[in-house]
């Protein structure tokens, strides 16, 4: 018989209890220690039947395979091309996975990705000691064109995509911009026209002050509305 | 060897304040924009403000651990926050040993075993002095890495304890700690959900009977510090 | 090699647009505190423009003047870039930059100005004067440190008061303050312009700091008198690149002066 010290979306801090007793099970930014579930991190409380979850509001990006990232190419090798993605480590793109062409062995790696280009690229492997191996082979992974890098607290990432995608589509609709999010905290925003960029980026920015507010969408629907003065007929600019 | 002013009963201190009383605190989170966590802790006239950067790359190599991210801290003293002269900018033996206390203060809470081969670096800053600057800069470094994101067992929070005469007094100034009866002081940090004690030391003398007394006003103490910086850690998400 | 922002940042430019939608000579919210260390420092202040953040100290001491002013004090400045405030920046001792900050920016403006009077910082010719030390910090780098780093030690100079001065044991009280400022009799007012594809911008935000060719910084006086130039930069300038330049920073130099003006 365990008792509840704090409530469905509270904000909590490390080293908070949650719960005591033996009830529940810890998840996210939370753990047991002994007969209390603690906060590990700052971030929300999320019940959901047996668990206890803590939803962290900051965190330090861990790569798992499958994240899509977004990096600079830091430095070419022989075979490889390593990609500084703001992790301790760069990520490997091998000669075989840099591109769905074949590239052959000896080819000059500088014509498909140099120094200073960012990529978007994908994780397929993390091996033990944090060794990551990227792939430039797959739907939408590509060197990038001229645009905007930001970066923004890993954590949010999730709510700037939006469940299924819905608030980064709704972002790119409203400003005519290409945006894509890294899974690292790494976001480029490409538009044709740049005081749409400009809005794009602060409807994107305004999503990472607010993820933990409820009815967001519908605030960042009505804030580009409003920069963007709303009407189809003012496509002049 | 009796010292001169034993048994001297401390009637009031200096500045009014009670015995276990601590100065007024203020403290804030996300005051560095480029930083990935960063906080703001003021106690009385004593300012520390932290950034920290990390996990990031660790060189030269054999520096590295497999085991997980290494933490670094740096204490530093703005030259204009000495309240004599000005403090010559550099490290200093004094500095260097406040790096590695304040390492040893924050590590026990810590989980750095997702990053290995890595560092996370944390720097602190004292814009202004008035006693307890290693407690200050150690409750802004915590405040700081969990407004980064960091995994954390627990908050870590810490002050000053002292003696004057035969009195056992919380949080030290300036003042106290140069009183003409004689001072001791003693930083402590601890985990204030559990108790553990991460820094403990200690300039001057006690008696052995009176180390509980010590160690009940620390607690008591650090229970009001770590309210405040959870206060602060959450505020930035409450509008 | 241009990284695809500052490919960017040339792209906007070209259609006379900046990033963050200000005009060219639009400086970010400039924002001035004084004695923020009021307990330890003689003069200190905090500098905001934008998400910019310096803050400086001043302090004071007696010690012996240089041999051939004997009858002067002295003044040195001091200035970090503390890895505190930008994943650029790396521990250790004051860097090129630094000096570059201290020596052009801070330093150069107060003593061409003649805002102070080196002669009543002295008191006893060959022996004795006021040394005052200026050491300013970076707190956040968002770009355009230079400015805020020249913004603040002018911010703290002014809050600045003399301590307490015991002449029979000959020394400095630090915890008793008087009354006495230091009496700055010109505001300069450092004001850096970047030039970029003949385009010229002030207060440059990090991504057009990087996007720069050249950047000139003018400090100058209540009435416009140029007593600092420092240009920087790969690229090179061009008579009437100066020309403008000063123009631009002449003028918001004196917006800035009156920011300091009416907040002390």
């Amino acid at each position: 018989m365990g008792e509840f010290k704090v409530n469905d979306k509270d904000i909590v801090v490390p080293g908070e209890v949650l719960v005591t007793g033996m009830d529940y099970l810890p998840a996210g930014g939370a753990f047991r220690d002994n007969d209390e579930v603690v906060a590990s991190q700052v971030g929300i409380v999320n019940l959901s039947g047996r668990l206890i979850k803590v939803v962290p509001l900051n965190w330090r990006y861990s790569p798992k395979r499958g994240d899509i990232v977004i990096g600079k190419v830091a430095d070419i090798s022989l075979s490889n091309w390593f990609v500084d993605f703001g992790y301790p480590n760069y990520g490997a793109i091998p000669l075989k996975d840099g591109s769905s062409d074949y590239i052959p062995r000896g080819a000059d790696l500088t014509q498909y990705y140099s120094h200073g280009d960012y990529v978007v690229a994908q994780i397929t492997k993390v091996s033990k000691s944090k060794q990551i191996d990227l792939t430039m082979k797959g739907p939408g992974l590509r060197k990038l064109s001229p645009g905007r890098i930001i970066n923004v607290n890993p954590a949010k990432i999730p709510r700037i995509i939006g469940k299924q995608g819905s608030m980064v589509s709704m972002i790119k609709q409203m400003t005519d911009c290409k945006v894509i999010a890294g899974q690292n905290g790494f976001i480029w925003i490409s538009g044709f026209e740049h005081n749409k960029e400009k809005v794009a980026v602060e409807a994107v920015i305004m999503v990472e002050k607010k993820a933990h507010i409820e009815g967001l969408t519908d605030q960042v629907k009505a804030f580009i509305e409003k920069e963007l003065g709303g009407t189809k007929i003012d496509k002049k600019n | 060897m009796k010292r001169s002013w034993e048994g001297l009963k401390l009637i009031k201190r200096i500045d009014g304040r009670k015995f276990d009383e601590l100065r007024p605190i203020e403290a804030e989170t996300g005051v560095i924009p480029r930083a990935d966590g960063s906080a703001r802790f003021k106690i009385g006239n004593t300012e520390a403000i932290a950034a920290v950067y990390g996990p990031r790359g660790l060189y030269p190599k054999f520096l590295q651990s497999q085991e997980g991210a290494i933490l670094r801290c740096y204490y530093n003293m703005m030259s204009f926050s000495g309240s004599g002269e000005r403090v010559r900018p550099g490290p200093s033996r004094r500095s260097k040993e406040i790096n590695l206390i304040t390492e040893k203060a924050l590590f026990p809470v810590l989980d750095l075993s997702e990053f290995p081969g890595s560092t996370v670096e944390v720097y602190i800053e004292l814009l202004q002095t008035d006693a307890g600057t290693r407690c200050a800069g150690i409750n802004a470094a915590a405040m700081a890495l969990a407004d980064a994101g960091f995994q954390m067992r627990d908050i870590v929070s810490a002050v000053s304890i002292g003696r004057i005469g035969n009195q056992i007094v919380a949080d030290l100034n300036n003042e106290e700690e140069h009183h003409e009866q004689g001072s001791t002081d003693i930083p402590i940090a601890m985990l204030p959900r559990t108790g553990e004690i991460s820094l403990f030391q200690m300039d001057g003398f006690i008696k052995q009977n009176e180390i509980q007394e010590v160690l009940k006003t620390a607690k008591k103490a650090i229970i009001q510090i770590a309210k405040v910086q959870q206060e602060a850690l959450k505020l930035r998400y409450k509008k | 090699m241009k990284t695809i922002t500052v490919t960017h940042v040339l792209a906007s430019l070209e259609k006379d647009i900046r990033f963050d939608g200000r005009k060219f000579d639009e400086f970010r919210k400039i924002e001035v505190q004084y004695g923020i260390s009021k307990k330890s420092a003689e003069g200190s202040a905090r500098v905001k423009i934008g998400d910019t953040e310096v803050v400086a100290g001043v302090k004071m001491e007696i010690g012996k003047p240089f041999p051939d002013n004997p009858d002067e004090g002295t003044i040195m400045a001091n200035v970090e870039l503390l890895p505190l405030s930008s994943p650029d920046f790396e521990t250790g001792p004051p860097d090129i930059k630094s000096i570059e900050l201290a020596r052009a920016v801070i330093d150069r403006g107060i003593r061409e100005s003649k805002t102070l009077d080196f002669k009543k910082l002295c008191i006893k010719k060959g022996e004795k004067v006021w040394m005052i030390y200026i050491d300013a910090y970076s707190i956040n780098d968002a770009g355009n440190l230079a400015d805020a780093m020249g913004i603040a030690a002018l911010a703290a100079l002014q809050d600045a008061k003399f301590p307490k001065y015991d002449e029979k044991s000959e020394r400095i009280v630090y915890d008793e303050k008087t009354k006495k400022k230091l009496d700055l009799s010109q505001l300069p007012i450092p004001v850096t312009v970047i030039k970029i594809k003949g385009k010229y911008l002030l207060d440059p935000s990090l991504e057009e700091e990087k996007a720069k060719e050249a950047r000139l910084t003018i400090t100058t006086v209540d009435n416009g008198d140029i007593v600092a130039f420092q240009k920087g930069g790969n690229g090179t300038l061009t008579e009437e690149d100066i020309l403008k330049m000063v123009e631009l920073s002449t003028k918001k130099g004196k917006e800035i002066r009156k920011l300091l003006k009416n907040e002390k």
